[in-house]
């Protein structure tokens, strides 16, 4: 089990690296002239500036030094939790996001955890529906849920409750009143997905031998999907939480745009909109570390769960 | 999925396709196999008779027909503006009422067609094709470079796909290329896994073996008995990612990484609505109603091809 667990961490921090690897390649060596690009974000003129004060500019940026060693310094920096400068206001980018951490982390862990409720609460109901029809649009309909652009979504939740009856502000983020609406958008998309995979697990688990013995033994349907189909079924789910997290890493940037919150999401929006490379590339990073943390404790947590996995042997 | 095991399983209405399903197969007659359109519609025979496909089917047509001739669907100009027709609501002549700056919204709806039709097809492209021959690769020669393809997969599915879209589009800049592009990446890994999975169970069934005996070339076995005998699931997948593409590439142009105004793809036209969402609310719900409509009919049919 040690093995396993170290051998897990190894893993996730080489995707880490790679994570950060991919990124600095795609914004410093994608761009023909990443100089103007982030001359540009600053505010200055390229084309009013003399050679040496180019080479003054390129020195502080760190472009001067070749890719290898501006990447080793930039991931010696990571490593040190120092993630440089943003190119527009000359902030520490630690600070930026530390500043717009906690309402961030407020949306994103309320909309994880409405969307399970609701998800799997939804995939619970259809299945004591026994009328054919209805329970075969209920079952569409997370693929609706799905199918909806989530900023669409909360503009509609705006007019309604909003603006029609007033119950909710429609942004901004002062206090719980201004965290429903928003979270309510951003927890659609994975509810609806948690509500399909935990149906057709519902209908795989309903075909396994254990479920015959317990209506063998005289339990009725409700007690049996109650005590033996659920917390089988559920499994599925509890892997994909951990997937969905990426997902809604990017569904944030769009309901915080929509819902003009001050938070990581709009931050990252800006910093693309302006191209200040060293913000989005510690975004890019911090989202993509959030994720593979998240899968890790999921893949650990897993055995408790299920312990037959630790029983069978691996097979690759 | 062969045509010949779907053509036998298939519950085919007796009277209208007699010729074909009720042809002597005892008796030791070998028999004739059915031409290729017969095949074909006795495929498509079950899908005529969902009206839920049907509906999803011609809506994606409809969007086509948009991408490809949008002068065909309306009588206006997308960038005709009109002081006096601005935010005039849904009515006959303006089905999806006028913008700010008196332009009807559906004819820039029906002209959006080609941009985010575009955007899906270059992307879903990208992730195709990449996919794809990553996929058949993988799983075809097997050994060392299925290992080095399959370990690079890992480490792109363990990143959420949109984030380096975000990354790509700070670099690459702003348009609907680079943000299809962004898009398509996002899709490859998802394709070569399914690909990778179809060819190896595809590789080792009885007439590949066959083919292989015969004399066939390793080329040759692939491309004629390989490939079409996997695509039933990655037809699917690339139904299923055309509507996600669709969605990505709304939302990155929502958040104003699109096509420059005033051109419009579906994304933009509902971030422009926005800010007259408290007065003329359908100036952003309308478009995006469409997309949600369009999404929705490429997961049903995705969804109904599956079970068929």
């Amino acid at each position: 089990m040690t093995g396993y667990i170290l051998s897990r961490l190894g893993q996730a921090f080489l995707v880490l690296w790679g994570a950060f690897t991919v990124t600095y390649l795609i914004l410093y060596l994608l761009p023909g002239d990443p100089l103007s690009i982030m001359l540009g974000a600053s505010g200055i003129q390229p084309g009013s500036l003399s050679p040496q004060q180019l080479d003054v500019l390129r020195a502080q940026y760190g472009l001067d030094q070749g890719v290898v060693a501006h990447y080793f310094s930039l991931l010696g920096g990571y490593l040190q939790g120092d993630f440089g400068r943003s190119l527009a206001d000359n902030d520490p980018i630690r600070q930026l996001l530390f500043a717009r951490a906690a309402p961030s982390l407020e949306l994103a862990g309320s909309a994880v955890v409405l969307s399970v409720l609701a998800g799997c609460g939804f995939a619970y109901a259809v299945s004591l529906v026994t009328w054919r029809p209805l329970r075969q649009a209920l079952t569409r309909l997370p693929a609706l849920g799905l199918s909806t652009p989530v900023f669409w979504t909360g503009l509609l939740l705006i007019q309604i409750f909003a603006f029609d009856l007033g119950w909710f502000p429609a942004t901004g983020n002062d206090g719980i009143q201004s965290l429903i609406l928003p979270a309510v958008t951003l927890a659609i998309p994975s509810g609806a997905t948690f509500a399909q995979v935990l149906l057709r697990s519902f209908g795989d688990v309903w075909r396994e031998p254990f479920i015959v013995t317990a209506l063998a033994k005289g339990l009725s349907r409700g007690q049996v999907q109650a005590r033996h189909v659920l917390r089988n079924a559920l499994l599925p789910v509890f892997t994909l939480i951990g997937l969905q997290i990426g997902n809604l890493v990017f569904e944030a940037v769009l309901v915080e745009t929509v819902f003009a919150r001050v938070g990581v999401g709009r931050l990252a929006q800006e910093a693309v909109l302006r191209q200040d490379m060293p913000v989005v590339l510690a975004i890019v990073t911090l989202a993509a570390a959030i994720f593979v943390v998240i899968n890790l404790i999921v893949d650990l947590l897993y055995p408790v769960f299920d312990p037959r996995i630790t029983r069978t042997p691996r097979v690759t | 999925m062969s045509s010949i095991r779907d053509l036998e399983e298939t519950p085919v209405p007796a009277p209208v396709l007699e010729s074909v399903a009720d042809a002597p197969v005892s008796g030791g007659v070998p028999r004739l196999r059915p031409s290729r359109f017969k095949r074909t519609a006795v495929t498509l025979r079950p899908l005529l008779a969902r009206p839920g496909f049907l509906l999803g089917a011609g809506l994606i047509a409809f969007v086509l027909l948009a991408a490809a001739w949008p002068q065909l669907l309306t009588g206006y100009d997308p960038y005709a503006t009109s002081e006096a027709d601005k935010f005039l609501p849904p009515s006959m002549a303006h089905w999806f009422g006028t913008d700010d700056l008196g332009r009807d919204l559906y004819t820039r709806v029906v002209f959006g067609a080609r941009l985010s039709v575009a955007a899906a097809l270059i992307a879903v492209g990208i992730g195709l094709t990449v996919g794809l021959t990553l996929g058949v690769l993988s799983g075809y020669l097997g050994g060392l470079a299925d290992e080095v393809i399959m370990r690079a997969v890992d480490v792109m599915l363990a990143l959420p796909p949109l984030l380096l879209a975000l990354a790509l589009v700070t670099a690459i800049g702003f348009g609907t290329i680079p943000v299809a592009i962004a898009v398509g990446l996002g899709i490859i890994p998802g394709f070569a896994r399914t690909t990778r999975a179809e060819v190896l169970r595809v590789k080792i069934l009885p007439y590949v073996e066959a083919a292989k005996l015969g004399g066939a070339g390793w080329f040759s076995v692939l491309l004629r008995h390989v490939l079409p005998n996997s695509w039933g699931p990655v037809a699917v997948l690339t139904t299923l990612d055309f509507g996600f593409a669709i969605l990505a590439t709304a939302g990155l142009s929502f958040l104003g990484f699109g096509a420059a105004p005033p051109a419009a793809e579906w994304g933009t036209l509902i971030a422009d609505g926005r800010n007259f969402l408290m007065t003329t609310p359908w100036l952003s719900l309308i478009p995006g109603l469409f997309v949600a409509v369009v999404v929705f009919s490429l997961n049903h049919i995705a969804r109904t091809i599956e079970e068929l």
